[in-house]
């Protein structure tokens, strides 16, 4: 028996209504129990005790961030950290190795991570690369945005059909839940073209991206799958594409599900709030988003928070790596993938001395000021596109106090006070509500019942950061909050201390969560069509077509309970 | 038994629907296949290194699998500027377990690609690499162009399951749909189904990259009338050609990285296709060699932050091509031991990193008798992966696909022979 006790610390655990209260975790065997026998002492003090963190979307793994790696070398050179006796060497700031990903946020206290992009055909590469990736739980969405089976389907109005596939793809892949990138305008891209509203064309397949993601909704709903439809949205870094987004959202609107999970997930938000014509007359529609988000209760959102400096951008959106590549001059990769999906890579300089920068990077934090609910909305980077994950500490201290983002706007280009709202933002967030967007919120919408809180039963994922919440003032002591939060005291993963002192001091590997959602006969709808289009427009067979378990590190399978017609889940 | 859909572990086409009749334990039949990868699985019993060896005094004596591991970790460790090179006919556990005890040891570790497409690699890392995946070729490509290589014989059914004969969705003519430009200095097997074959002076590939993207972007006037070798209006013609293509793929081989200015081949190459791209839809694709040559810089790339060259020695990975490529070490006499893994260097690299090679130890994980066995001091003799072991490759479109085993070895595979050193190794700590 492996037993633990964390005394004294003063815990915030929102989902368990459990805010600034001085409180004994107990711990046996990596989970949260309700009192241990002989336990090891750890008395904190007084320290700020939060859950083990989340990030419910961050490019960490696969196909697109090897590319990043690849053509960066000079990323690669800028945090390179040589092995210990127990670590193996990290290399890497905005594109980091493998094992850099997996300290450097288990060093912040994270201890579970989503990567949320995997291309079907190549979903072995992003489990090859969870595998290596160290200290943390992981999970990997599957893309099916602009999809020939599912635009199929979606055409032919066969919805029964569209589930089979996403169930069996979901298996294929070992993949938690549905990501949709540019729904239809990817497709679109693979002829140098996109589209422009949620009714435009998909070109040859007489689709739109509105009927793909309410079918998809519905899917979901259908196959009983967990996390809701993870939507990257059209026209995303687009100056005008607030509109989109609010059509969007709307989509979800009133739409009810079993689990009492929101239907639709609009991920980071904040390239999907731009106002304007073009790059000159670009401005900050955080507002009219928020707005929508504060009265549709069927949505969430992650802010994408942008921040200034060097990094990589990534996604399965190509035309949207084309047009930056296209403003920048950057080299520039793309990827598109048969039948499925795409993708692109290029670097970026987002610089406070830029109008259209400092607007995106005041989008971001409008967002999360002005959304009321923190369940709302959780903090992302959209790591590495907005900003390297390393920079969580600064915005968590940039949201929890005013006076540090008054202190910034005055370092940064006019156009913040001209074309965004930020300055007139009062909103500080309190150490719940930051304990809430950085692991409630995105525990609860991925339905990680064993994650994001420390009730019994939960895994003993707990995160002690150097500072004393009862002694400070996060709005005066704003350097102190982003010093503890880049370094946690303790971080403790299935209940054994993984990081002390801001030191990886054991090294660990996690589990990897999928999705099971088959149901009774559900190969047999899709398996004519399957055959078919893999002897005639695959380049691999489909016999060796996707993942088996050799390739997950502690498998964990969720099952849900899919109902179709009568068609109930695969005993 | 008949085994259905099996990955031939020859070339980078990584063909996954060959048919093999197996009886017992031995190979009876192969179909699907080109010449190529039929040899290598009908005929790979033949000429096989038997037991480990170990080189004396007088020539190569047998020694026990244990005795011959032992060897090899006290040479890697008592080795101060060890090299471990190849890995590109290997599976990705292989390699990443390479690399594990590359870390471990603090050695050079280089692949295959730095006498290959090493050159790609240092382009991309300047202007990128637009590209996409062989089922896009098929289904959508109406011009295809083949720069500086043969597939016809160096990746026999690429063109007739990819990129040529094939027929996609929306290329249901196949061939007909298609128009086929071949560059090169020679004629070739290949270049007789082109359309059009553009027959240029060695060496101009560079020029004639940059003619092309000139007139694309509208700059033709400050061209010359001939370039390499070809009038500027037969240059406009194919400049016309790439940008009235509905869907546009380059493909391109050694005859673009090992010629003339190299990496710049490949830099420029990759801004052509970005221009086109501000027209129609284009991309490129080097043609990769080995069935895991696209896995080996995957899985460095991973691990370390970086695709190739990489050495460890400082406890963190340097990279930087020119100073810590597997030619340049050994040319300048630093490394001191070598652990050679599927490959063989002896038969590929420059005369001054050969005559190195043959002065200090060097352990072959190999199967077969080759140029670089015969320098080697201690052999290690290992099953074949694709055929006798299975594990992940990389397409040249870097997709994985799991290659199977279907053959009973006597032998370790490369994975299980890494492994028992870095325990080994372990022991000795």
């Amino acid at each position: 028996m492996n037993e633990l006790i964390i005394k004294n610390g003063i815990v915030f655990d929102p989902l368990n209504n459990i805010k600034d209260e001085k409180k004994d975790i107990c711990i046996r065997d990596g989970k949260i129990v309700d009192d241990v026998k002989n336990p090891k002492i750890l008395d904190v003090n007084g320290l700020l005790v939060f859950p083990g963190g989340v990030d419910g979307h961050s490019h960490i793994a696969g196909a697109k961030v090897n590319s990043g790696r690849l053509i960066r070398p000079e990323d690669g050179r800028r945090s390179l950290k040589p092995k210990t006796s127990i670590t193996m060497p990290s290399s890497g700031y905005s594109v980091k190795n493998v094992f850099s990903e997996g300290y450097d946020y288990s060093i912040m206290g994270y201890t579970t991570v989503v990567e949320p992009a995997m291309p079907p055909l190549s979903a072995i590469h992003t489990h090859e690369e969870l595998r290596d990736i160290p200290m943390l739980d992981k999970l990997s969405l599957t893309l099916f945005g602009f999809n020939w089976f599912v635009m199929g389907y979606v055409s032919r109005g066969e919805i029964d059909k569209l589930a089979a596939y996403v169930a069996w793809m979901l298996k294929r892949t070992r993949g938690y839940g549905i990501k949709i990138v540019n729904p239809g305008g990817g497709e679109n891209w693979k002829w140098g073209k996109n589209v422009d509203s949620l009714d435009d064309q998909v070109i040859h397949f007489g689709v739109t991206p509105r009927e793909i993601l309410n079918d998809l909704m519905k899917v979901n709903e259908i196959l009983d799958l967990p996390h809701p439809i993870h939507v990257h949205t059209n026209k995303l870094g687009q100056p005008g594409n607030y509109n989109i987004t609010v059509d969007t959202m709307k989509l979800a609107s009133g739409f009810e599900t079993q689990r009492g999970r929101e239907p639709l997930h609009i991920t980071h938000v904040m390239f999907s709030s731009y106002g304007g014509e073009n790059w000159k007359t670009f401005d900050s529609k955080a507002d009219e988003i928020a707005r929508e988000v504060n009265s549709n209760k069927f949505i969430t959102v992650d802010v994408g928070q942008l921040m200034f400096g060097d990094t990589t951008t990534m996604t399965a959106d190509g035309y949207l790596e084309f047009n930056l590549q296209k403003l920048t001059g950057f080299k520039w990769s793309n990827s598109d993938t048969e039948l499925e999906t795409g993708g692109g890579v290029t670097p970026v300089i987002y610089s406070p001395t830029v109008p259209v920068n400092v607007i995106q990077w005041a989008i971001g934090l409008e967002a999360a000021l002005l959304i009321n609910d923190p369940y709302q909305v959780w903090l992302t980077t959209d790591h590495p596109n907005g900003a390297p994950l390393t920079r969580y500490p600064e915005i968590i201290s940039l949201l929890m106090s005013k006076e540090k983002r008054e202190k910034e706007i005055l370092q940064v280009n006019n156009a913040v006070n001209k074309r965004a709202i930020l300055p007139s933002l009062d909103r500080e967030y309190e150490w719940n509500e930051i304990a809430i967007i950085t692991r409630a919120a995105q525990a609860n919408s991925y339905q990680l019942r064993d994650k994001g809180h420390l009730g019994i039963g939960a895994d003993a994922d707990v995160t002690i950061f150097d500072i004393k919440p009862n002694e400070i003032d996060p709005s005066k002591d704003y350097d102190k909050v982003e010093k503890a939060f880049s370094a946690a005291k303790y971080t403790i993963k299935g209940g054994e201390i993984v990081v002390k002192d801001g030191q990886i001091v054991k090294v660990v590997s996690g589990k990897t969560y999928w999705t099971n959602a088959e149901f009774d006969e559900y190969y047999e709808l899709i398996e004519d069509d399957l055959k078919d289009w893999f002897a005639n427009y695959y380049t691999v067979n489909l016999d060796n077509y996707g993942v088996n378990d050799v390739y997950l590190t502690n498998p964990c399978m969720i099952r849900t309970n899919p109902t179709i017609g009568s068609r109930v889940r695969l005993a | 038994m008949i085994i259905k859909n099996v990955v031939c572990p020859f070339c980078g086409s990584l063909c996954d629907d060959l048919t093999v009749e197996v009886e017992g334990n031995e190979i009876k039949n192969v179909d699907n296949t080109c010449k190529l990868g039929y040899n290598k699985i009908v005929g790979y019993s033949h000429g096989r290194i038997e037991a480990p060896l170990i080189r004396d005094k007088e020539g190569l004596k047998e020694i026990s699998y244990d005795k011959a591991i032992d060897e090899a970790a006290k040479i890697l460790c008592n080795a101060r500027r060890p090299l471990m090179y190849g890995w590109s006919s290997t599976t990705c556990e292989a390699i990443e377990k390479g690399i594990e005890l590359a870390i471990k040891i603090g050695s050079l570790i280089d692949q295959t690609a730095t006498v290959c497409h090493g050159p790609t690699t240092l382009g991309i890392q300047e202007e990128g690499k637009p590209s996409c995946t062989l089922g896009e070729v098929k289904n959508r490509a109406d011009l295809v162009i083949y720069w500086g290589c043969n597939p016809f014989h160096a990746h026999p059914r690429h063109m007739g399951r990819y990129s040529t004969f094939t027929k996609g969705y929306f290329t249901n003519k196949g061939r007909k749909d298609r128009k086929i430009i071949v560059v090169d200095v020679r004629e070739s097997d290949t270049s007789k189904v082109a359309d059009i074959f553009l027959k240029i002076e060695p060496g101009s590939d560079y020029k004639i990259i940059n003619a092309l993207t000139s007139i694309i972007i509208g700059n033709g006037d400050i061209l010359p009338e001939e370039i390499g070798g070809i009038s500027k209006d037969r240059l406009e013609y194919i400049a016309g050609e790439m940008v009235n293509a509905n869907f546009g793929i380059v493909f391109f081989g050694l005859g673009v990285t090992m010629t003339g200015v190299k990496d710049k081949n490949i830099g420029s190459l990759s801004r052509l296709v970005k221009e086109l791209n501000r027209n129609t839809k284009f991309s490129l694709m080097p043609m990769r060699g080995h069935y895991n040559v696209s896995g080996a810089g995957n899985v460095f790339t991973w691990l370390t932050g970086f695709p190739y060259a990489i050495d460890l020695s400082r406890g963190y990975a340097y990279y930087n091509p020119g100073e810590t490529t597997a030619n340049d070490v050994l040319a300048r006499k630093e490394v001191d031991a070598i652990l050679v893994v599927a490959s063989d260097p002896v038969a590929h690299f420059v005369n001054p990193s050969i005559r190195r090679l043959a002065e200090i130890p060097l352990i072959a994980i190999e199967p077969y008798t080759s140029a670089t066995t015969e320098l080697a001091d201690l052999i290690i003799p290992v099953a074949i992966s694709g055929i006798e072991a299975d594990g992940t490759a990389y397409r040249m479109d870097e997709i994985p696909i799991r290659v199977k085993k279907f053959i009973d070895s006597k032998f370790k595979s490369d994975l299980e022979i890494l492994t028992d050193i870095i325990n080994r190794i372990d022991r000795y700590e």
